[in-house]
């Protein structure tokens, strides 16, 4: 709000200016944004529109284009191994979102109040979130070699110690998920801490005044006060568990989709069409079905939500 | 509203905490102690992971799944990398194209928002709606129709194609026009009183001034390009471009049950990573926070 209305006092505040400054400066101003603007329009909008265009070719990998209309999409309603890629991007979703939130909430909440090293605290929490996914990957698959790995004889009392936690088909997406988690708390920490600050300490002054203990005041005060915080939490780690780095860096280095597909997400789906089998055409209209499914999720729980503000009413 | 915490977040990172601590303080000592513990003993499991990863790097061959201390610790595992591998090629690649597009997106981001913060023109709205609207766009989303435009303009297997297309992220643009609205115009309504023009205001006067948004964001873009591995993996496949990432990964191939190589490896890869983490963390932290809660 700030930032739009403080042009107009700006522009109100100068005086009026001569015609052939006003030129000099909207030419001046195309000058400064060419470079971004032509960069965005030919490698970020462009290709969006390209998808679209491309959903409705059928493209081998020589690059000959062949005009199809609808097939690649009806192709997708007979396709099982799509199916069963959306599957496991649900169940991970499902599985990684909740869990991310409660550990980001929960950390925060932790290393909130001042304690002796603190700040290097909340620095280890975060650590995992700048490292690359490929080492995390990398790393993880050797904590986690059946029988021999560091974490997997640590399983040994609790009756783990024969799981092959990244190759049975029942462990390896719930380890995946675990590893999003070990990278992804400690950013969403960083943002609940940042919505915790906001919070007024009057507020929670006053309730425990009142008599209100840890749990009341989290339950009526700091959770409605945090509510456009937990809700861009929300959107932004279900966009990131459907379309970010995540889904497709550590699925490739960890486990290449396997075992028996289980860890096939969409995007290492559409990856693989296009650069394994060479379909770009029938990639693109994958890519297309997600980027409207993703629209219209995100506009839906922006219109159920209010942007958060479900509290604030 | 939130923009306005992103502002004040973005000049004044140093803001000391507000007085409220002081009244939280009267809660029981033990308690606290409890509290503290516990942190301690989760932020300890958590980087768990990275201890072991430096424990095996230094591990002689054969022990990398004995438990615990090196029996001895040894050089081998980073010398057979750095020399049986091309791994100084690697972070050679690697370091280009981090450094480049750092440098390159950070003058594009502050030309443009210095543009749409600044200068006023006809349709500047419709194009800071227009650039924001591509922030929700993320790589694997559009990787196919990329890869496609990006071969056919010549970008397949060269360094331009590894460094172009990452320059472009409306991220950055959106952050400094945030800074750019917040700092006062007073030295550039002067510099233009003594007849300036807008490149030489933008290069002496609002340039300099910026570089508390500048080192943040250079943090970020930094670390993004260094870790980034879906793009170079597709738009190369000459082993000269491989970066560190896609190394790295080649390395699996390759090695696949020799980890002390693969986590030698790692360790190397990862030294950047933390160096500038630890060394510009406080601004990457800012940087993080407003592109929370935009």
């Amino acid at each position: 709000m700030a930032a739009l209305t403080s042009i107009t006092t700006k522009a109100a505040g100068k005086p009026a200016m001569s015609a052939e400054r006003r030129k000099r400066e909207t030419r001046a101003a195309w000058l400064f944004l060419a470079p971004d603007a032509i960069g965005l329009l030919v490698f970020v909008a462009i290709p969006m529109v390209f998808a679209l265009a491309l959903s409705l070719f059928d493209v081998d990998g020589f690059g000959n284009y062949r005009w199809i209309g609808l097939d690649n999409f009806h192709r997708m309603l007979s396709d099982p191994m799509l199916g069963r890629a959306i599957g496991v991007t649900v169940k991970y979703v499902v599985l990684f979102v909740p869990l991310s939130f409660a550990f980001g909430l929960g950390l925060a909440l932790l290393v909130w109040n001042k304690f002796p090293g603190v700040g290097m605290v909340r620095t280890l929490l975060f650590l995992p979130n700048a490292l690359s996914l490929v080492v995390i990957g990398l790393l993880w698959q050797f904590l986690l070699v059946d029988k021999q790995g560091v974490l997997t004889k640590m399983g040994r009392p609790f009756g783990l110690g024969d799981v092959s936690f990244l190759g049975d088909p029942k462990w390896a997406l719930p380890t995946y998920v675990l590893i999003s988690v070990w990278y992804s708390m400690g950013y969403q920490m960083l943002l609940f801490l940042a919505g915790l600050n906001d919070i007024d300490g009057e507020h929670l002054d006053a309730a425990r005044v009142d008599g209100a203990g840890a749990w009341q005041r989290f339950r009526h005060v700091i959770w409605p006060l945090l509510g456009p915080t937990s809700f861009f939490v929300l959107i932004t780690s279900l966009v990131a568990s459907v379309t970010g780095l995540q889904a497709f860096d550590l699925v490739y280095v960890l486990t290449k989709g396997g075992p028996d597909n289980q860890t096939s997400t969409i995007v290492f789906y559409i990856y693989q069409q296009a650069f394994s089998f060479g379909h770009f055409g029938y990639a693109a209209a994958i890519t297309v079905m997600l980027v409207l499914f993703l629209v219209i999720v995100t506009a839906a729980l922006f219109k159920v939500t209010g942007g958060g503000r479900l509290h604030a009413r | 509203m939130p923009v306005d915490t992103t502002e004040s977040r973005t000049t004044a990172p140093t803001t000391p905490a507000p007085p409220r601590r002081a009244t939280r303080r009267k809660r029981p000592a033990g308690g606290q102690l409890a509290r503290a513990l516990v942190a301690w003993a989760i932020a300890l499991l958590t980087v768990f992971p990275l201890v072991w990863l430096l424990l095996t790097a230094f591990k002689p061959e054969g022990e990398s799944f004995s438990g615990g201390w090196p029996s001895h610790w040894t050089w081998d595992n980073l010398k057979f990398v750095l020399t049986e591998v091309p791994f100084p090629r690697y972070l050679l690649n690697s370091a280009i194209v981090s450094v480049v597009v750092t440098v390159l997106a950070l003058l594009f981001h502050s030309m443009a928002a210095y543009a749409l913060s600044r200068l006023r023109f006809r349709g500047s709205g419709l194009v800071l709606g227009a650039m924001v609207s591509t922030m929700l766009v993320s790589l694997p989303v559009i990787l196919v129709p990329l890869f496609l435009i990006a071969k056919a303009l010549g970008l397949l297997d060269n360094f331009a194609g590894l460094i172009v297309p990452m320059i472009f992220n409306a991220f950055g643009i959106f952050l400094l026009r945030q800074y750019y609205l917040n700092f006062p115009t007073e030295l550039e309504d002067a510099a233009q009183l003594d007849g300036c023009g807008y490149p030489r205001l933008f290069w002496h006067v609002v340039l300099p001034l910026s570089r508390p948004a500048l080192a943040s964001l250079s943090v970020l873009f930094f670390l993004a390009n260094w870790n980034a591995f879906l793009w170079p993996l597709v738009i190369t496949s000459n082993p000269d471009l491989a970066v560190v990432q896609v190394g790295m990964s080649s390395l699996q191939g390759q090695y696949a049950s020799a980890y002390n190589y693969v986590l030698a490896g790692s360790l190397i890869a990862v030294i950047p990573t933390i160096l500038v983490f630890l060394l510009g963390q406080r601004w990457l932290i800012e940087s993080m926070k407003s592109s929370g809660l935009k």
